[in-house]
C-alpha cells in the first residue's frame, strides 16, 4: 500500500464523506480451531472470547508476561470451535511464534497470511458499495463475520470510525474484487490517510501507541480487557495496576491553535517547560485541521483539560489533554 | 510540469528570481506535486544570515516536514505572511503567491551555480 495514491486530504475526506478502499493484504491472519480452542485463546487475549457468538468478531490484545502489548488483534468466531484472528503486518510471525510456544494438543493452529489478500472498504457509502459489488451476498452487522458463496470471508470491521467492512479473498482474486469495489464507487486510500483516520478516532497503532513495556490499562484499552476471567496472560500485572493506578496513561492531546503538524517523538512539555514525555503518534488531522497527537503521560497529567506543550523544532505550541476520539463520525 | 524559464533553480527544488540584489524563493511545481497538501509553513526570522545549502525554511505536508534549503547565500529580508496564513498557496500558486522568503544577496555570481528551467527540467524529467 503507498502512502497516498492522489492525496492524503482528498482521500481521507473521500473516507469520511463518501467511502474509501484500502489495500490491506499485508495484514496476517490465523484460524484457529479444535474442541479446546476458545478456552485456548481466553488464556492469550485480554478480551473474553465467550462473549462471541457465531458470526461475530472483538477487538482484543495479546500481552506478554509482564502485561504488555505484543499485539492488537480482531478475534471472530468462525465456527462452533474455530476463529479468524486478524493481526498487525508486522507481527505476523512474532504473533504465530507466541501462539504457538503456548499451543495446547486439542488446539489447531494455522498461519494463512500467505492464502489472502484484503481490502477494506471505508466510508458512509460502504454498504451500498458492497451491495453494487457482490449483489445477494450478506454484509453481517457490526463486529460482524461472514462468508460469500465463493468463501470470501467479510467483516464489519475497519480503522476508521466509519462504517465500512474488510473483504479478504484468495490472492488470485483480489484484482477483480478490487476493480469491483472500485467500479462501485471506492476510492483508494493509502497508508497516510489510514493513519491520519485512525488518529482522529484515538485508535492505537502498534509500534507507536502500544508497546511490549506497556499495558492495556496504560494504554487506555481496559474496555478490552476482562479482569473477571480466572486466568489470562498478564492479568497479575494488570489486576495490580487497576488497583494501584497507572503511573502513566495514553492521552489524546488536541493543538489549541494554528500549529505545525505533531508527529511521532517530538517532547511533550508542561506549561513550565517541564519534559513530560514525548509523542507516540501525532498528525494534522484532515477534518479538524489542528493538530491532534497521543503521548503516555504521568498520570498527573492525564486529565481532561491539562495544558501542555509540543515542542516542534524548538518551538512550543500549546495544546490540552482531549477525550477521546478526536472527531465523532457522522 | 511548469517551470518558468525566467528563473534559476536548486537541484533540492528551489526556485529563485533575482530582482537586482533581492532574490525571492519559493519551491518548485514539481516539489509541490510530490509533497501534496502543504499544511504549514515555517519561515526564517528577518535578518537571518543563511550560506547557500542551509536549511532556512520548513514546508510540511500531512505525511512529511521537508527542509527548504536557501539556494545562495544572503540575508532573510522579507518573508511571505500570506504563505504562512495559508500555506496551501504553495500548492496552488508555487512561483508567485507561494513564494516563501527574501534574501539580500551579496554575490549575483553565486547563481552561476544553480540551474536554468531548461537543467532544471532535465533533471526531474
Amino acid at each position: 500500500m503507498p502512502v497516498q495514491y492522489t492525496s492524503i486530504l482528498a482521500e481521507h475526506h473521500a473516507v469520511r464523506s463518501q467511502a474509501g478502499i484500502f489495500d490491506i493484504s499485508h495484514m496476517g491472519q490465523f484460524i484457529v480451531s479444535g474442541p479446546g480452542c476458545a478456552a485456548w485463546l481466553n488464556r492469550l487475549l485480554t478480551n473474553n472470547i465467550d462473549k462471541l457468538a457465531l458470526g461475530q468478531g472483538q477487538y482484543t490484545l495479546m500481552l506478554n508476561e509482564r502485561g504488555g502489548v505484543i499485539d492488537d488483534l480482531i478475534a471472530y468466531r468462525s465456527g462452533e470451535t474455530e476463529f479468524f484472528l486478524v493481526v498487525n503486518a508486522s507481527m505476523i510471525e512474532e504473533d504465530f511464534f507466541w501462539l504457538a510456544s503456548h499451543q495446547d494438543p486439542d488446539v489447531i493452529l494455522r498461519n494463512e497470511s500467505e492464502l489472502w489478500a484484503g481490502m477494506a472498504v471505508q466510508g458512509p457509502r460502504a454498504s451500498a458499495i458492497f451491495a453494487a459489488a457482490c449483489p445477494g451476498e450478506p454484509l453481517p452487522p457490526r463486529n460482524g463475520y461472514a462468508t460469500t458463496a465463493a468463501a470470501a470471508i467479510v467483516c464489519r470491521t475497519g480503522y476508521t470510525g466509519e462504517d465500512g467492512f474488510e473483504f479478504f479473498c484468495p490472492a488470485a482474486e483480489a484484482i477483480a474484487a478490487w476493480d469491483g469495489f472500485i467500479a462501485a464507487g471506492a476510492s483508494p486510500c493509502g497508508l497516510g490517510a489510514r493513519d491520519t483516520l485512525r488518529l482522529e478516532m484515538g485508535y492505537p497503532l502498534n509500534g507507536n501507541d502500544l508497546s511490549p513495556e506497556r499495558s492495556p490499562i496504560e494504554a487506555g484499552l481496559g474496555f478490552f480487557v476482562d479482569l473477571t476471567k480466572p486466568d489470562f496472560i498478564g492479568r497479575d500485572v494488570l489486576l495490580s495496576q487497576k488497583s494501584a493506578g497507572p503511573a502513566v496513561k495514553l492521552c489524546a492531546i488536541q493543538y489549541t491553535d494554528k500549529g505545525a503538524p505533531p508527529r511521532a517523538h517530538y517532547p511533550v512539555l508542561a506549561t513550565d517547560g517541564t519534559l513530560l514525555g514525548e509523542l507516540a503518534s501525532g498528525v494534522l488531522s484532515p477534518s479538524l485541521m489542528t493538530g491532534i497527537a497521543m503521548a503516555y503521560l504521568p498520570t498527573a497529567f492525564s486529565q481532561l483539560g491539562t495544558p501542555l506543550q509540543i515542542d516542534v523544532r524548538g518551538r512550543q505550541f500549546p495544546a490540552i489533554v482531549v477525550k477521546k476520539p478526536f472527531y465523532k463520525a457522522k | 510540469m511548469n517551470v518558468p524559464t525566467d528563473l534559476r533553480y536548486s537541484s533540492s527544488h528551489e526556485w529563485l528570481r533575482l530582482d537586482g540584489d533581492i532574490a525571492t524563493v519559493g519551491i518548485s511545481d514539481h516539489a509541490q506535486e510530490e509533497l501534496t497538501d502543504v499544511v504549514f509553513v515555517e519561515l526564517p526570522a528577518a535578518g537571518r544570515r543563511v550560506d547557500a545549502g542551509d536549511p532556512t525554511a520548513v514546508v510540511e505536508s500531512v505525511k512529511a516536514a521537508s527542509d527548504i534549503y536557501a539556494p545562495v547565500a544572503g540575508e532573510v529580508v522579507e518573508l511571505n505572511p500570506e504563505v504562512e496564513a495559508d500555506p496551501s498557496l504553495v500548492n496552488t500558486d508555487p512561483y508567485g503567491k507561494g513564494w516563501l522568503f527574501k534574501l539580500r544577496i551579496n554575490n549575483p555570481d553565486a547563481l552561476l551555480g544553480l540551474l536554468d528551467a531548461a537543467a532544471y527540467t532535465a533533471s526531474i524529467s
